[in-house]
């Protein structure tokens, strides 16, 4: 959609499975819109010029830069947010346990962004060497950890939903 | 018997809360707030000659445009300085906005309040500033030259203060020696980078006098006690909360930033909340640095490599202004002579005003430099004289048996610099070991044949942590049995919500998420010091120990009073305060807090229980509450140390440098690390891993480029290269343990550890590769090209 400096347009999307329609100026970034408008605050801003990660949702399923994307972009998307990672409100999703388990996170400023850009491929990650998965979040910066807990983090988290299911059945 | 948790690699308390999102940082907080942009100096010297605010105006949505000439009071004085020293003859500190003259690129000159950021932003950048620029001093060594540019217009020279120290007979020492060296060694300025920068959310309120302000501060107490102050109100009302933050690595323990002073002054003249949220490039350019120092050395030695005298004279780069007084340099000159038995040594600094981003420490806090100084020393040592460098550092070595040691300085307490315990040999032994010392020297002969390059580099540190003066912890045990405990002192990602927890879960037998920490937040505690010099587990879990065994103390009176039998007998488990060999005779430790806590009305099952327990214990008083007790299960207590207490550690790293593309690869990084008893393995072994990345960081990967006119040249994470998954090589760590005797828990701090040996074990690796010496820091690619390529 055309907007020109300082016009608004509605644009929905959904957020987690909520939908919503927003009015949004052309120049406001999704993180911000995320943020302050819906109020989901797990998404975080480390940089603004897209290279810490941090504020990293999948938008219709893929791992994106929020402070890269005008919100106004994202007219008819599908937004998934930390917010909509666990299934209920005190269960953790397996990903979030093996963070846990593995000590991937300190002040928990880019575990956001860590957690959404590792989603859709923790699956995989048991069978990545090293250097493929410290190459798979090389897109993402921590300050706190030197990311051993957060690798071992996305190396487990397959094994915890493994066992979980075993316990399920 | 139940577990004890002390020890234990407890799970994080604070962890499902961040994983999920529910994170609580400060600009989550008060989206309606009015938001602040500021206009920050362009260039790094210069007066100001006008402000023209005009092409703001028709902008929709300003509420108010600031400079200094809005500033009354107190508010248009200098800012506080924190630390004075004797040494220090000109403490210049910044103005909340700028006054007549800039000194800084970055010094903030004008505020902007808005409707949103966006609005502020438009009208920050409609600001028009003119400037008359002034010379400028930016490096260093510049700055101590005679006749150089004066960063501040008001002084003779750039030097903001000098101090000097001595012990022993350093020119005995040195015409005894047979062999006297000098050397120079330089370092570059670094920058914490916490992935959250600062922020801060002020709500003034008139009508009660009162003033609530979210901050991302490692010190929400200093920030209150500094702010009642300067608003002339009751500290009472003042409240200062530190709610998650993003990583703080010692930027954050300034007081006061001018945002700090600015934001709430806003909220106060405008009658609403106001918000400031820190943008990537503000914090290169507003929020303080560390680092910048140069050395010129003299050491003697013995035949066989031992120092006999060592001396220092070095620069530190103080940056504009020097609100945390002398404390960088003091520290580096503290914590020089590391591990090692140095019996004459004296130091001369001189602390200088250059026109850059003001410094304060950054983890590490001067210790980085002194380690990196110290260690190639013991490196170029063992080369003049053909040594072993492992054997040169054994010689010099402090003996098991020699604490407490006196390293004959003054410590950054301003007390003396007292080692408490330490073994250094084996620490080394354990380091070499894991290592296979031997068989890393063989392989790297076997390369030097085939044209690789590969080098070795060790690095050895002391590290004073636990300073005082004191830190305090609250506790009250709630009817529910759960416990909540309330500090002083925040949290930036170092687990405070676990660690203290286990601390108080042995003592009171309450599973450790029954424990409930609030760190940092002034309405729950309001005394003390704040996080930084790695010293919350220290100060603060001794201060949390204290108060928990008095509430033990005070729940097995209560309790031995309802349940008939001896204090003594009372063992605490699982909630309960049982009698020991009489499994059925129990109390919960909530009712406990109930009967404490005499009440007329019973609400709930739990209280109705407690009422008829609370008449039996106090049958034979004379009253509800017998004289002497107050009511509730709950108490504050300080713990004060003595002394730091002094941590130790050596890393060796194994690097292969490529001859095509001058990159460093990382084969082996090895640490060992021995920072007293461990309250929760995991969380140590994490703050040692990411102070390591840091470190690695700070010595080939992040340099902060400041051309010659003071401008940060690379002042975004695009061009500022903090190291990714990809750059920091698999760490192996392994520990030993000599418990500081100073404190009840044996504990000494771990926070900085990681980082400090750095810069010296690259340098003395990338050194031992290249077979030329690394003596100024950090390195790159080109600077390896150029020593390889260019001679
Ligand atoms: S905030 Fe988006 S990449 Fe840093
Ligand atoms: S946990 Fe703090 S930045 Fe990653």
């Amino acid at each position: 959609m055309a907007l020109n400096p300082g016009e608004s347009a509605r644009i929905e999307l959904t957020v987690n499975g909520i939908a919503h329609q927003i009015d949004v100026e052309a120049r406001w970034l999704l993180s911000d819109v995320l943020r302050h408008t819906i109020g989901l605050t797990g998404t975080h801003v480390g940089c603004e010029h897209g290279v810490c990660g941090c504020c990293t949702v999948l938008i219709d399923g893929e791992p994106a830069r929020s402070c890269l994307t005008f919100a106004v972009q994202t007219d008819g998307a599908a937004i998934t947010t930390v917010e909509g990672l666990a299934a209920s409100d005190d269960g953790l999703h397996p990903l979030q346990e093996s963070f846990r388990m593995h000590h991937g996170l300190q002040c928990g400023y880019c575990t956001p962004g860590f957690l959404m850009t590792a989603l859709p491929i923790y699956e995989r990650a048991p069978e990545m060497s090293d250097e493929e998965l410290r190459k798979a979040i090389s897109g993402q910066l921590c300050r706190c950890t030197g990311y051993a807990g957060i690798l071992s983090a996305i190396r487990g988290a397959a094994e915890i939903e493994r066992s979980r299911k075993g316990a399920e059945s | 018997m139940t577990t004890r948790m002390f020890g234990q690699s407890v799970k994080r308390n604070e962890d499902p809360r961040l994983l999920t999102g529910k994170g609580r940082y400060v600009d989550d907080i008060e989206h309606s707030a009015a938001q602040v942009a500021f206009v920050r100096s362009e260039p790094a010297h210069a007066r100001i000659i006008d402000i023209d605010v005009s092409g703001t105006l028709d902008i929709d949505g300003v509420l108010g445009i600031y400079t200094y000439e809005d500033l009354e009071g107190d508010f248009a004085k200098p800012l506080p300085l924190l630390i004075p020293n004797d040494g220090l003859f000109a403490p210049k500190t910044q103005y909340a906005l700028a006054h007549e003259e800039v000194c800084y690129a970055g010094e903030v000159i004008a505020m902007v309040v808005a409707k949103d950021r966006y609005i502020a932003e438009d009208a920050a950048s409609a600001i028009r500033v003119e400037y008359e620029t002034l010379p400028v001093v930016a490096d260093l060594e510049e700055a101590a030259r005679p006749g150089a540019p004066v960063a501040h217009l008001d002084m003779e020279d750039n030097v903001s203060g000098r101090v000097s120290e001595a012990k022993g007979d350093v020119d005995a020492a040195m015409a005894a020696a047979s062999h006297v060296y000098q050397w120079r060694f330089s370092m570059e300025r670094a920058a914490a980078m916490p992935m959250e920068g600062r922020g801060i959310v002020a709500h003034y309120d008139e009508s009660d006098q009162s003033l609530l302000l979210y901050d991302s501060t490692q010190a929400p107490t200093g920030v209150r006690g500094g702010l009642a102050l300067l608003f002339g109100l009751d500290p009472d009302r003042v409240h200062v909360v530190a709610p998650d933050i993003g990583g703080g690595f010692g930027m954050k323990v300034i007081q006061f930033y001018p945002e700090e002073v600015l934001v709430p002054w806003a909220s106060r003249l405008l009658g609403i909340p106001v918000k400031w949220t820190e943008d990537r490039r503000e914090d290169f350019i507003g929020s303080n640095h560390e680092r910048g120092q140069a050395h010129e050395v003299r050491v003697g030695t013995d035949d066989e490599g031992r120092i006999l005298g060592m001396e220092t004279n070095f620069l530190n780069d103080a940056g504009a202004y020097c609100s945390y007084g002398l404390i960088i340099p003091i520290i580096t000159a503290a914590q020089m002579q590391g591990p090692y038995r140095i019996e004459n040594f004296r130091y001369e600094f001189r602390n200088l005003f250059t026109n850059k981003v003001p410094t304060s420490p950054y983890r590490g806090a001067g210790r980085p430099h002194a380690v990196y100084v110290m260690e190639r020393v013991i490196d170029k040592i063992a080369l003049e004289l053909e040594l072993d460098v492992a054997e040169v550092r054994r010689r010099n070595f402090i003996g098991p048996n020699e604490f407490p040691y006196d390293v004959g300085v003054t410590f950054q307490d301003g007390g003396p610099t007292i080692y408490d315990s330490g073994e250094y040999e084996r620490g080394l032994d354990v380091l070499l070991d894991a290592l296979d010392y031997g068989n890393a020297r063989a392989e790297q002969r076997k390369a030097a044949e085939q044209g690789r390059l590969m080098g070795i580099g060790i690095g050895y540190y002391v590290e004073g942590t636990g300073i005082g003066p004191y830190e305090g912890a609250a506790i009250k045990v709630l009817a529910d049995g759960s416990v909540t405990v309330a500090l002083g002192f925040s949290s930036q990602g170092q687990g405070h919500e676990t660690v203290f927890a286990q601390i108080v879960s042995d003592e009171l037998g309450v599973a450790v998420d029954k424990v409930k920490v609030t760190s940092g937040d002034t309405r729950r505690i309001g005394y003390g010091v704040g996080t930084f010099a790695s010293r919350s587990a220290v100060v603060g879990g001794n201060a949390v120990f204290k108060a928990a065994v008095q509430i033990r103390k005070q729940a097995a009176e209560v309790a031995a009073r309802s349940l008939e039998v001896a204090a003594e007998d009372l063992v605490f488990e699982n909630g309960q305060i049982r009698v020991a060999g009489a499994p059925d005779l129990s109390v919960g430790l909530g009712q406990v807090a109930l009967i404490s806590n005499p009440l007329r009305y019973a609400f709930g099952e739990e209280s109705q229980e407690a009422v008829l327990l609370a008449q039996r214990a106090y049958a034979q008083s004379d009253r509800p509450l017998p004289d002497g007790m107050r009511p509730g299960l709950e108490t504050a207590e300080f713990y004060s140390p003595t002394s730091g207490v002094f941590a130790f550690g050596a890393h060796a790293v194994v690097i292969e440098i490529d001859p095509d593309t001058c990159n460093l690869k990382i084969l082996r990084y090895v640490v060992m690390h021995d920072c007293g008893a461990v309250i929760n393995p995991m969380i140590v072994e994490g703050q040692i891993l990411g102070g390591v990345a840091q470190g690695i960081g700070g010595a080939f990967y992040e340099r902060l480029a400041y051309d010659d006119q003071g401008q940060l040249q690379n002042a975004s994470f695009m061009d500022f290269l903090i190291p990714y998954a990809t750059e920091i090589p698999t760490v192996e760590l392994h520990h030993t343990e000599t418990k500081s005797p100073l404190n009840p828990l044996g504990i000494k701090g771990v926070g900085e550890a990681g980082t400090i040996p750095g810069p010296a074990v690259i340098a003395n690796a990338v050194s031992d590769a290249l077979g030329r010496p690394i003596d100024s820091m950090p390195i790159s690619p080109l600077d390896i090209y150029a020593i390889l390529y260019k001679g």
